[in-house]
């Protein structure tokens, strides 16, 4: 069983059901979460990385490629994320942070980084203070050294919705290009239309609702290529 | 972790303390008359008790008042100026300074020979020899209060600095002035209620220790009769060991006036806090405060950095000085034959000192960081009574347990070493490097953790590879505070080390009665290098290693 499933998962904060998601989603393919602020879109992505915080109560399962990750601890999930800020290492230099997601023991780390940076259109940057990177380029190096810790599924916490239009749309397609390439399950969170459709997947709220964006051709049903929602049963009212 | 750590602040305190009032009961078994009150008696007959016990009442409570109230006043008056930068910079020299070369070089400054006379004669006095005045060791105890307070208000300037950002003062300031207050008055009325809450224990610990410092009071302080403490040091410390119990009875004398002014003190906050509750319904703007007030603040405020620096530029040219006869402003030759001759004595103290205060310093940062980051890892939330744990030792008089624990040291054997010595310093470094550490450990962006621990990184790696590099700016000024605080111990170097643990502190402060300017000055100037060159590198260290990294904040 490959890909990401995640299994009548629900979330609660004290009576509020923040979470509640049923949803197989294959490898390669994209499920877009849609939501205003504080519809519990963070608190799913916490859910899924291991990261709640106390007083959150979660019910349900997480499987990735046929492993049950529910109860394991963020590092050993596997699961890589892009958060909305690139959140590069300061410290360390823009070879440092792709090295620190590369895993140890891997032989020719430096070509590796190397080549990786190349690849995203970053020949030659390995020494340079991350400080010094635009927007666009901070953001290829955020990807790349996600990329490079081999991750099982991938994880988009609005990584888009800080950068400029015409960049943002070349970073996403970069991407989602990349995590299909590599076969990635891939969970967006976003709340902009444009990414929904851009990720070309079916589009669901935190509580399993699909979505209907307002033009375009995604088919909120659930019946595009590899992925099927079905919303759970019950929701608490 | 966090338990362990809090037991070793605690546990010395209080077996200290019982170990040194014992004695007060005649639970000794050296008390001639058995257990009994005689100690009490013996206490009572010395005459000097009631100066004694004076001095330590006007000279701690007047140095924490014109402390406190002279750094809110500086605070207010400078926050968003330009000025506010500099004082902020001001700070980690004057804090680094050790209470005895300080004292030391405060009294260079102002003793009847020093600069200030020297400055003024003949011409404005008509001095040519240096006058029968006692301004240093004056039976009021004038020059202890001053000392006190250019040494308390670094301290205090900093807590108030590291509360500030919590207050929200900046955007309170100008609300209340755009309402027409006066800055005195708006910081006073909107600011000072939340600030002081948070500025309570640091206030208590510079009070207590006010009231009880020994080192300082033996160099400025009155003579016949010393201060309440020093007479305890003096009667703890007597060979024959007569006059433990006496000894012990003063300390709890000791203990009993620190108890009776926090007591008042706190009364007093009440008081203030009513009539500051009163003032805001009031409606008067306080514009003419300012007016009055803010000159007399800046000049007050700025009065103990400048004796501070002066005092220890003084130190620095007599420890050069040749032939300097008064009233010369300055020596008529310069020479390093003091520093040839003190040489030897130099090297091996001040070896000791650096030994004991990378020892105390270096256990300090690790249980600290390990306690941090338990309490990070396991979501722990430290309690108010966890903070006043941490304050115990700095709020607790030292001559009330340091005599009590040099006993249990004696009877288990282990007195006079290095290893005690280094770890009763510990005592005293790890709260300080706990208090400057904690605010930006807790502060590092947690995002960086999570974004670790989704790359696949243990606790651990985020630890040593993330956190510990990112912060390393942070942690080596908490590091350089514990050099400076373990270099600046007195009096647990003396009585834990039973006089043979010689540290530059120990001998300067000897040597401070004998009256060897040049010798003084090369201790004195040496106790202060250590600490300075702790800072310097705390400040140049992270700059060097991230150089070429624009986005690491620099502290």
């Amino acid at each position: 069983m490959t890909g990401l499933q995640i299994d009548g998962l629900t979330v609660r904060h004290g009576d509020t059901v923040l979470v509640s998601l049923t949803a197989d989603v294959a490898a390669g393919a994209v499920l877009t979460v849609m939501g205003a602020s504080g519809s519990g879109k963070s608190t799913l992505l916490g859910a899924l990385i291991g990261t709640l915080p106390r007083g959150f109560a979660m019910t349900g399962r997480v499987v990735l490629n046929g492993v049950e990750v529910t109860a394991l601890p963020t590092q050993a999930r596997k699961m890589g994320i892009l958060f909305q800020d690139d959140v590069l290492f300061p410290h360390l230099s823009v070879g440092g942070n792709v090295g620190f997601g590369l895993p140890a023991r891997t032989p020719a780390r430096a070509a590796r980084i190397d080549a990786g940076l190349a690849e995203v259109g970053l020949p030659g940057f390995a020494s340079r203070d991350p400080a010094t990177l635009s927007g666009g380029q901070r953001a290829r190096v955020a990807l790349l050294r996600t990329l490079m810790a081999g991750p099982q599924a991938l994880l988009l916490d609005e990584p888009f919705s800080r950068l400029d239009a015409d960049l943002r749309a070349q970073i996403r397609s970069l991407v989602l290009d990349r995590a299909r390439a590599l076969g990635l399950p891939t969970l967006l969170v976003t709340h902009d239309a444009d990414d929904a459709r851009a990720a070309a997947g079916p589009v669901v709220t935190p509580l399993g609702q699909p979505v209907k964006l307002d033009q375009g051709r995604t088919d909120p049903t659930g019946t595009d290529a590899g992925t099927a929602i079905t919303p759970p049963p019950s929701i608490a009212p | 972790m966090p338990g362990l750590t809090l037991g070793l602040l605690s546990v010395p305190v209080l077996a200290g303390l019982i170990g040194t009032l014992a004695p007060a009961f005649g639970l000794d078994p050296l008390a001639p008359d058995g257990p009994g009150l005689a100690a009490f008696g013996g206490m009572w007959q010395w005459p000097g008790l009631w100066p004694a016990a004076r001095l330590s009442v006007t000279s701690g409570v007047g140095s924490t008042l014109l402390a406190l109230v002279i750094s809110l006043g500086l605070v207010a008056a400078l926050i968003g100026r330009p000025g506010f930068a500099t004082v902020q910079r001001l700070l980690s020299p004057l804090l680094s300074v050790p209470h005895a070369a300080a004292a030391l070089g405060l009294a260079f400054l102002i003793s009847p020979s020093g600069w200030i006379a020297r400055a003024l004669s003949p011409w404005a006095t008509g001095w040519t020899a240096p006058p029968d005045l006692l301004i240093v060791n004056d039976p009021a105890g004038l020059a202890l209060t001053v000392g006190l307070v250019a040494k308390e208000m670094p301290f205090l300037m900093l807590m108030i600095l590291a509360a500030l950002p919590q207050t929200d003062a900046a955007r309170r300031l100008t609300l209340a002035a755009s309402l027409g207050y006066g800055r005195l008055a708006g910081f006073a009325l909107t600011v000072l209620p939340g600030l002081y809450a948070q500025l309570r224990l640091p206030v208590y610990a510079v009070l207590a220790y006010g009231m009880t410092a020994v080192e300082m009071a033996m160099i400025l302080g009155p003579t016949l009769p010393p201060s309440l403490s020093v007479q305890v040091v003096h009667w703890a410390t007597e060979p024959s060991l007569t006059h433990r119990g006496t000894a012990a009875a003063a300390a709890l004398l000791q203990i009993g006036l620190v108890a009776g002014a926090l007591a008042l003190w706190r009364l007093a906050e009440l008081g203030v806090t009513r009539s500051l509750r009163h003032a805001a319904t009031t409606g008067r703007r306080g514009g003419l405060l300012d007016r009055v007030l803010l000159p007399v603040v800046l000049g007050l405020g700025l009065t103990p950095a400048l004796a501070l620096f002066a005092g220890l530029a003084g130190l620095s040219v007599w420890s050069v000085a040749g032939l300097w006869s008064f009233p010369d402003a300055l020596p008529a030759d310069l020479t390093l034959a003091t520093w040839v001759r003190a040489g030897p004595g130099l090297w091996g103290a001040g070896a000791t000192t650096l030994t004991l205060a990378v020892a105390s310093t270096a256990l300090a940062l690790g249980l600290v960081l390990a306690c941090l980051e338990a309490e990070h890892r396991y979501g722990l939330n430290p309690s108010a009574g966890v903070l006043w744990l941490l304050y115990l030792p700095l709020i607790m008089p030292q001559v009330a347990f340091l005599p009590g624990l040099q006993m249990l040291a004696l009877s288990a054997g282990a007195q006079g070493g290095a290893v005690m010595v280094a770890s009763v310093h510990l005592v005293f470094v790890l709260p300080y490097v706990f208090l400057s550490l904690a605010a930006p450990y807790r502060a590092w962006d947690g995002r960086i953790a999570l974004q670790g621990a989704a790359l696949g990184a243990s606790p651990a790696r985020v630890f040593w590879q993330l956190r510990l590099p990112m912060l390393l700016g942070a942690v080596l000024t908490a590091g350089a505070v514990g050099i400076a605080v373990s270099v600046g111990q007195y009096l647990p170097t003396l009585l834990i080390g039973g006089g043979r643990v010689e540290t530059l502190t120990t001998e300067a402060v000897a040597l401070s009665s004998g009256g060897n300017r040049r010798v003084i000055g090369a201790y004195a100037l040496l106790q202060m290098a250590l600490p300075a060159l702790g800072f310097a590198l705390a400040l140049a260290v992270p700059r060097l290693i991230f150089r070429n990294r624009r986005g690491v904040g620099l502290a």
